[in-house]
């Protein structure tokens, strides 16, 4: 990749597997969930990355493991230059202060028993800061957000509409002081006319307080929208990243071409006629050899089947992806790889 | 029904005025309020609505399935004619494992986990056509294919935990299927499958439709569903039907502000880089019967008369409606 250094969040191999509870007779663990396998990239600051793919890709997973939810099997999380959980580099506490998380369930993550006003100091004054400065600051950062502390303050998150409890969520993670923000489905629960609300509070936000987001959804309109960058992932791993442009307008990667090609149409005269692919996306306990899109792929070759394609650049450097027929493999690659794959 | 010109099909089912109030001694909630619409045969139907806007207390009140002890459901719901609401319970469920069927969002809402996927649809058979287990047998077999489900004759032994998420889905409507209903109820029977699926089921229902003969009502809130699947729309908001016509000409000339609203503020192909039009406020309290166009305090354009009164429909056209005062007005 070549603008390593600008790089903000920096992300290199991770790994993560989760162990299931089926135990299969004559087999002696359990399967194991490849849950994110070899995921590298990078977030430059002040820009949003989007990123999407079908339940169970890992986009979560990938997320969780960026805030330490979880830890990863292997890899390096970089944030600003200093390695997550590594000699000199940055703890999981610090990181917290930098990177802050919204999810999906606006209920689920706040305290159904505590009023808004401590649900947004709580993480400052767990943080060592005065209670009483703290909820001060509270009102702050409900204006921020759009809502009005005269109205709201003392108000419990039962008594808030969905799009409401969001904003509560976003001024919670604001209250951090972050330099990233983490949104997992952070607007995928809300209707419409109220995802609109919260999408335009989330780009006033970004340019006043200069965020970078990582925005991960599984709606590819609203990713198009709030992305700069855009990474698509199919079963564990990264098959395609680059510019939205780049990645909307000339996909490299067939699976991205077929998501693309699967959203509905929004023209009543221009509605689909034929399915982009068929079947269904692989159970990740027993994910398919070689390129893991292989069972699906319209365009699939013998070499699709047993190599897994590199994520590496194609005729922009910008924009990569892995797939044998989009990127510059050479003739001298493949046979490397199949060498590699023989011995 | 005086359908009686060629080009126009009979309709098959008909909605007039249809309330659903829920009361219990903690709360009341006003689910649907002066709902009509007309379902004709052969046709398509998209519900589009947002969450609590009442399109599945609709879809249950079709069938007779809301809690009778909390319920209370007035207007008029006829099949054919025949009036569901007044009907006899062993009439009633004649229509619901014969005329009627429905698809949901969740297939173990179908499906009983302990029985085999063929098992489950050869007794839907059985009950419905009365016939031997070997014709049954044979008759599940052709659905699956129907559906296109790979390898039909394997997959009728599967456990539905057995199957995909599409897989099943598709099971599902094999098994809504097996009663040869006239009319297709589905509440959001794609909203849990991935992008790829989802297009795969949505097409795979439009082709079995017009194969069938068979008349939908699919109850969505993705707008770009509703836009896939649908020959006509009818758009739900706080209970209400607020506009219904043919889908492209509501799509593409919306004639009731929440419907423009809706739109604007939905995020399509070209929305980069501009700002969305959001409608301010949320979705309104149901607690009170209404007494007042339910947008109107989110509506812009919305002035007294709006705020206190009922609108009526007003038609716009052929079977076009649209719920709003202030038509001419804001236009
Ligand atoms: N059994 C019930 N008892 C009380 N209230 C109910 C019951 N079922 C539905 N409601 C209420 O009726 C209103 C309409 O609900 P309905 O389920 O029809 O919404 P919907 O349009 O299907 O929404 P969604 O998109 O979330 O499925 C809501 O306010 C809901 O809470
Ligand atoms: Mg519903």
């Amino acid at each position: 990749m070549a603008k390593i250094d600008k790089s903000f969040v920096k992300v290199r191999n991770l790994k993560k597997y989760f162990q299931t509870g089926t135990q299969i007779p004559f087999l002696k663990k359990p399967p194991a969930v490849k849950a994110v396998e070899n995921v590298s990239f990078d977030v430059f600051k002040g820009e949003t990355l989007g990123v999407v793919g079908e339940s169970g890709c890992g986009k979560s997973t990938v997320a969780r493991l960026l805030i330490q939810l979880i830890k990863p099997d292997a890899g390096e999380i970089i944030i600003d230059g200093l390695a997550v959980e590594k000699r000199g580099g940055i703890s999981t506490r610090d990181l917290r202060h930098r990177m802050q998380m919204v999810f999906q369930d606006s209920y689920a993550t706040l305290n159904p028993r505590m009023p808004i006003e401590e649900s947004i100091a709580f993480g400052p004054i767990s943080n060592g800061k005065k209670p009483s400065e703290a909820m001060l600051e509270s009102k702050h950062f409900m204006d921020q957000v759009g809502l009005d502390p005269n109205i709201y303050l003392h108000r419990y998150p039962h008594e808030l509409s969905g799009g409401q409890r969001q904003r509560v969520n976003i001024a919670r993670a604001l209250a951090m002081g972050p330099e990233v923000i983490i949104l997992d489905e952070a607007v995928s629960a809300l209707d419409k006319s109220v995802e609109a609300q919260v999408l335009n509070l989330l780009t006033d936000l970004k340019s006043d307080l200069k965020l970078t987001y990582i925005f991960i959804s599984h709606d590819l309109n609203v990713v198009k929208y709030i992305s700069d960058k855009v990474m698509v992932m199919y079963l564990g791993e990264v098959v395609e990243y680059g510019t939205v442009e780049d990645v909307y307008n000339s996909p490299k990667h067939p699976y991205t071409e077929a998501l693309l090609a699967s959203q509905p149409s929004m023209d009543p005269s221009r509605k689909l006629k034929t399915v982009p692919i068929t079947g269904d996306p692989p159970n990740p306990i027993n994910p398919p050899s070689g390129c893991k899109f292989h069972t699906r792929c319209p365009k699939v070759t013998d070499l699709c089947r047993t190599v897994n394609p590199k994520l590496q650049s194609t005729d922009n450097v910008d924009h990569l992806t892995a797939c044998h027929l989009a990127s510059n493999v050479t003739e001298v690659d493949v046979l490397n790889a199949q060498k590699g794959l023989n011995s | 029904m005086k359908n009686n010109s060629k080009n126009i099909a009979p309709t098959v089912l008909s909605v007039s005025d249809l309330k659903v109030k829920f009361v219990t001694p903690d709360y009341s909630v006003h689910a649907v309020n002066n709902v009509s619409f007309s379902l004709k045969r052969g046709e398509v139907l998209s519900v589009l609505g947002e969450s609590g806007s009442g399109k599945s207390v609709t879809l249950s009140a079709i069938q007779r399935l809301l809690p009778k002890n909390i319920t209370s459901v007035e207007g008029s719901i006829k099949i054919n004619g025949e009036e569901i609401l007044t009907m006899s319970a062993r009439r009633l469920n004649q229509l619901r494992g014969g005329q009627i069927a429905m698809i949901f969002q969740e297939p173990a809402t179908s499906f009983d986990p302990v029985f085999t996927v063929g098992q489950q649809i050869t007794e839907g058979i059985r009950h419905h056509a009365g016939c031997s287990q070997s014709e049954a047998d044979k008759k599940a077999l052709e659905l699956l294919d129907l559906v296109r489900i790979p390898s039909a004759k394997d997959r009728l032994h599967n456990y539905p935990f057995e199957m995909s998420g599409g897989m099943r889905q598709r099971a599902m409507i094999a098994l809504a299927l097996s009663c040869d209903p006239m009319i297709l109820l589905a509440d959001e029977p794609t909203t849990a499958l991935d992008a790829t699926v989802q297009i795969q089921i949505l097409l795979l229902l439009k082709d079995i439709q017009k194969e069938l003969g068979l008349s939908i009502i699919f109850v969505t809130h993705d707008i770009g569903v509703s836009i896939e699947i649908g020959d006509r729309i009818a758009v739900m908001y706080g209970g209400q039907i607020v506009e219904t016509g043919n889908l492209a000409e509501v799509i593409n000339d919306a004639k009731h502000p929440y419907t423009k609203g809706l739109l604007s503020s939905t995020i399509h192909a070209n929305s980069s880089g501009k700002r969305l039009h959001a409608i301010p406020g949320s979705p309104p309290n149901l607690s009170n019967a209404p007494s007042n166009c339910s947008f109107s305090e989110r509506c812009e354009f919305a002035n007294e008369t709006c705020k206190n009164t009922i609108p009526d429909n007003v038609k716009l056209g052929i079977e076009r409606f649209s719920r709003c005062l202030r038509i001419g007005v804001w236009e």
